[in-house]
């Protein structure tokens, strides 16, 4: 449910394509051979009863955000009345535009674009890092150390939260971005997700050539494995975006209205500051539309790092 | 990380590992050295970042959680720290607050798990059959997941709205009586429960499909031939198949439900938020937590707040365990 995570597959058998840019790797084969599994669990073709209940499933999905659109589209008389309008109104743009200044959203997007761009690339930084050490390289404690790190995952960051606005208040840094960010710059399902790729799609003797040839461990880190990593990189980082994005208990706490995220600003729209319904909606289409565009554009990679990084059976 | 960016001899591939590094001899000795170095330390420096972090922000917080708790502070004075034992406890073990947040924690926890879940699975079903649009209908499932707490529970507050929502006119096609969505306490936790499920099935869909597709075709051949139905195959082939990523969701769901906060802060529209409604009718542990602490500006109490949800989230865990097994050992 809310908690910040991608859950994570045991090795053997990814079953989505993550279709993203070919990156010149040496190990063409082995990857073609990762991402064309067959599809084993599939069997009977769809019948019309299941076409049904699945366009009601998408029904369910959509007509929130919909609605959100046809609302934010009317005005404050038509969104109250009975029937509710199910037609989008002439005012959209009028009222994205007022919404916009009265959430001060513009603050907020910027805000958190920066928050998540800069916890999402951290994030993949780290995760390819330590998934690349975990995955290929050998030093004492490697299994307890990643038994640890998914041991880390059951413990949900938010009940830390008193010491660490103490901590942050201390450090000055109270209402300020750098709060929101320092304590998510990682994630362990980042680094499980990263080695669990890594040890399927990195041939350890690339590896071992490296070292051959002299090349220090950064470097074939930054030679070697960034190339070949580079699919689930990109997954990784619009997934860490998403949540960044929408991250809302402790930035609620840490932040001010005066410098918000998105997810808080949009908590003044329902505090009764603001009244029109129809702007309400605006305010709320706003916040979303930046994932949303996301989601349009890269949805089927999304949907594939997501079930490429599940639990296999 | 110092230790590999410092080592000079960057060998381009198929150069020797000495070349070009100060005189031959005492080049190749140090280069080994750092070598070994290299091999030795470079790993725990990738690593380390994670670890450093999570001991930072996480770890370290959980523990002086505990610390706080056993003390008196005030949100405006964060220094002074007086000593008050286990009064924080008594006091909350005494208090009608908490066993209310605590109940309504865990009835909208698994109003909103337990549906989801299953519908989850059957959606993760229906997705598993060969389609058209596939890649549509997956999308689209895993949409709400973009929508942010924020967004999504203003949507829905008002789609619940007592005189003009969606729900309600719909519902009066049907001949009910307009619901006060916020103010009855199930009707509240219902309407709440169902911004968590809008939220999250399609999130955990995904999951099980990709569980699904994982299970080998030959096990459904077999369940075939041995005559079993379609549903039949689906309870003893599909839903074993899938059984630790279930257990995974389940894991992850409860951890989602013993920390809600947004979907019912944002649902009580302001000031009512925080509270939970106007009687506490939705009031969650989170919820309690940041009144305690960001509202009547006591941090120890908070504190408390807080280690009571991680006792709750291990009595939770304990349980499930203890199910998993007796329903393993009847298997």
């Amino acid at each position: 449910m809310t908690t910040d995570s991608i859950p994570v597959r045991a090795a053997d058998a990814p079953p989505e394509t993550v279709r993203m840019k070919r990156g010149a790797t040496p190990s063409g084969a082995r990857r073609r051979r990762l991402f064309a599994h067959p599809r084993a669990g599939r069997q009977h073709h769809a019948g019309p009863l299941a076409y049904i209940l699945l366009g009601i499933a998408a029904l369910f999905s959509l007509f929130p955000l919909y609605w959100t659109m046809v609302a934010a589209s009317t005005d404050n008389t038509r969104v109250t009345q009975t029937p509710p309008p199910f037609l989008p109104g002439p005012h959209l743009l009028e009222n994205l535009g007022k919404a916009w200044q009265d959430a001060a959203l513009g603050k907020a997007m910027l805000n958190s674009l920066i928050v998540a761009g800069v916890i999402a690339l951290s994030t993949v930084l780290f995760a390819t890092l330590a998934g690349f050490a975990f995955a290929k390289l050998r030093f004492k404690g490697r299994n307890i150390l990643l038994m640890l790190v998914i041991g880390t995952m059951l413990v949900p960051p938010q009940l830390g939260v008193v010491p660490l606005f103490m901590m942050m208040t201390e450090l000055g840094l109270g209402q300020k971005l750098p709060a929101v960010i320092f304590p998510t710059l990682v994630s362990a399902v980042g680094v499980f997700f990263m080695r669990q790729y890594l040890s399927e799609a990195l041939p350890d003797e690339l590896v071992e050539a490296g070292r051959v040839d002299g090349a220090h461990s950064l470097r074939i880190f930054w030679s070697i494995v960034l190339p070949i990593a580079r699919p689930p990189m990109a997954v990784l980082f619009m997934i860490t975006f998403v949540h960044a994005w929408n991250d809302f208990f402790w930035p609620f706490i840490v932040l001010d209205m005066s410098n918000p995220t998105v997810p808080v600003a949009l908590t003044q729209l329902s505090a009764g500051y603001v009244r029109d319904q129809s702007l309400i909606m605006a305010g709320a289409l706003l916040g979303t539309l930046p994932l949303l565009a996301m989601f349009i554009i890269f949805g089927r990679q999304i949907v594939g790092g997501i079930m490429q990084g599940a639990v296999k059976g | 990380m110092a230790i590999s960016t410092s080592t000079p001899s960057d060998g381009a591939p198929g150069t020797a590992p000495s070349a070009g590094t100060g005189t031959g001899g005492d080049g190749q000795r140090r280069s080994t050295l750092l070598h070994r170095l290299d091999v030795r330390g470079a790993p725990y420096a990738f690593v380390a970042p994670f670890f450093v972090v999570f001991a930072a922000f996480s770890f370290y917080p959980l523990i002086y959680t505990s610390w706080i708790s056993l003390h008196r502070v005030e949100l405006s004075t964060l220094n002074l720290m007086e000593w008050v034992g286990f009064d924080n406890y008594t006091a909350l073990w005494d208090d009608d607050r908490f066993w209310n947040a605590l109940l309504n924690t865990i009835t909208i926890g698994v109003l909103s798990t337990v549906p989801q879940l299953l519908m989850a699975l059957g959606l993760a079903h229906l997705l598993n059959y060969r389609l058209r649009g596939s890649t549509f209908f997956r999308v689209a499932a895993l949409t709400p997941y973009a929508t942010s707490v924020g967004a999504a529970a203003l949507v829905f507050t008002m789609l619940f709205e007592r005189d003009f929502g969606m729900i309600n006119w719909m519902l009066s096609l049907f001949g009910v009586e307009n619901i006060d969505w916020e103010n009855n306490k199930w009707a509240a936790q219902t309407a709440i429960s169902s911004i968590v499920i809008w939220r999250w099935t399609g999130y955990n869909a995904l999951l099980y499909l990709a569980a699904m597709q994982a299970i080998p075709r030959d096990r459904y051949e077999a369940a075939a031939i041995d005559g079993a139905s379609r549903w039949q195959q689906f309870l003893m082939v599909t839903v074993p198949g899938i059984r630790s990523t279930i257990v995974f969701t389940i894991v992850l769901s409860t951890i989602g439900a013993t920390q809600l906060f947004g979907e019912p802060l944002i649902f009580g529209q302001g000031p009512n938020g925080i509270t939970g409604g106007a009687d506490n009718q939705y009031q969650t542990l989170g919820l309690l937590l940041y009144e305690e602490g960001w509202k009547n500006y006591q941090m120890g109490r908070a504190a408390t707040v807080a280690w009571a949800m991680f006792l709750l989230l291990i009595v939770v865990f304990v349980v499930q365990r203890v199910v998993q097994r007796v329903a393993a050992r009847k298997a």
